[in-house]
C-alpha cells in the first residue's frame, strides 16, 4: 500500500471517528487541537484503524497510557527529560518537536498529528 | 421512578446480538410534558429521541457487559450516530437490536437498529432508526483514574431484567 493510500484510509477514518470534513484532515493537523478529538476518539481510532488497515494495535502502542501518573515522567505539570526519552522509545512514531521546546504535559497529546498516524500504520503494515 | 429503558431481553447471544423491548405507556409521567398541550395544539405524547437513545444504550450495554460476565463497569462513552426518521408514540413497542462491532480491553463499539413494533396490529413493523455507540471499559481507562471497586453500573434493577428474561451465561 502507497502512503497516499494509507493517508487517504486514515483520512476517512478521522471523518468518520471525528466528523470532520475531508479537507481539514491534513497531514500536519493536530488530532487535539485541529481535528477535536478527545480521549474517547483516540479509542474510537485505534478501533477503526485496526478495521481498515487488518492490523493489531495493543493497548498503549499508539496512544501513550499512564504517561500523566508516574512521577518520573512528569514532575510540577512538565514532562522530564526522562519522561521524554521514555515516551519515544514507546512511541518512534511520534512527533516530539514542540513537546521538546515546551514540555508541557497538557501537550502531550498535541504529538499525535495525522503524519504520525500514517507513519504508524507503514511500519505496521511493513512489519506484518 | 427506576431508569429502566427496556423492558425484556428477547434474545442475547454472547459477545454478538441483543434484542430487547420497550413497551411505550401513557403511565409514563414524562410524557404527558413531551409534549403537553398549548392555548393552540392539543396534547402530544412523544417517546423523546434522548430515551431512545439510552434504550439503545441499555441494550448494546448490557450485551457488553455479559461479555465479561458484567465484571467490567461498562459506560457510554460516545455516540456515534443517532438517526431517528419517525415519532414513537404510546401504545406501540420499540424494539432494539444491537450488536457487537468491535470488542476488547478497553471498551468495545456496537451498531444498532431501532424497530417500531404495533402490538395492535393496524400498522407493519419498521425500521425507526439506527444508533451505533461506543463503550469504555472505565476500569482500563487511559488516564489511570481509579474508580469504587464495587460495580456500580449494573445495578439492581438490571440484574431484575436480566433474571425476568431468563439471561444466563450463554444467553438467552
Amino acid at each position: 500500500m502507497t502512503r497516499d493510500e494509507i493517508f487517504s484510509k486514515i483520512q476517512a477514518v478521522l471523518v468518520d471517528a471525528l466528523a470532520v470534513d475531508d479537507d481539514e484532515v491534513q497531514m500536519n493537523a493536530i488530532l487535539t487541537k485541529d481535528l477535536g478529538a478527545e480521549s474517547i476518539d483516540f479509542l474510537d481510532i485505534v478501533f477503526k484503524l485496526e478495521q481498515a488497515f487488518a492490523i493489531k494495535i495493543a493497548q498503549g502502542e499508539l496512544f501513550p497510557e499512564g504517561v500523566s501518573q508516574d512521577p518520573e515522567y512528569v514532575k510540577d505539570g512538565l514532562v522530564t527529560p526522562k519522561g521524554l526519552a521514555a515516551m519515544k522509545v514507546r512511541m518512534p512514531h511520534a512527533n516530539f518537536t514542540a513537546l521538546e521546546q515546551d514540555p508541557q504535559v497538557r501537550k502531550v497529546a498535541e504529538i499525535f498529528t495525522v503524519e504520525v498516524l500514517v507513519r504508524f500504520v507503514e511500519a505496521k503494515l511493513a512489519a506484518k | 421512578m427506576r431508569w429502566m429503558w427496556i423492558d425484556r431481553i428477547v434474545q442475547l447471544v454472547p459477545r454478538e446480538r441483543l434484542v430487547a423491548i420497550k413497551n411505550i405507556s401513557l403511565a409514563e409521567e414524562h410524557l404527558h410534558d413531551h409534549f403537553a398541550a398549548t392555548d393552540d395544539l392539543p396534547a402530544m405524547p412523544i417517546m423523546p429521541a434522548c430515551f431512545i437513545i439510552e434504550g439503545m444504550a441499555q441494550t448494546a450495554g448490557i450485551l457488553v457487559g455479559h461479555a465479561e460476565g458484567f465484571r467490567e463497569k461498562v459506560i457510554l462513552a460516545k455516540v456515534s450516530k443517532a438517526e431517528l426518521t419517525e415519532d414513537a408514540v404510546p401504545g406501540f413497542t420499540l424494539r432494539y437490536t444491537a450488536t457487537m462491532e468491535h470488542f476488547d480491553a478497553m471498551g468495545a463499539s456496537t451498531r444498532g437498529v431501532v424497530e417500531l413494533l404495533d402490538p395492535g396490529g393496524t400498522t407493519s413493523a419498521r425500521q425507526i432508526g439506527a444508533i451505533d455507540l461506543m463503550f469504555s471499559h472505565i476500569d482500563q481507562n487511559m488516564a489511570g483514574t481509579q474508580f469504587p471497586e464495587h460495580n456500580f453500573v449494573f445495578s439492581e434493577s438490571f440484574r431484575t431484567l436480566l433474571r425476568m428474561s431468563g439471561v444466563t451465561d450463554q444467553g438467552v
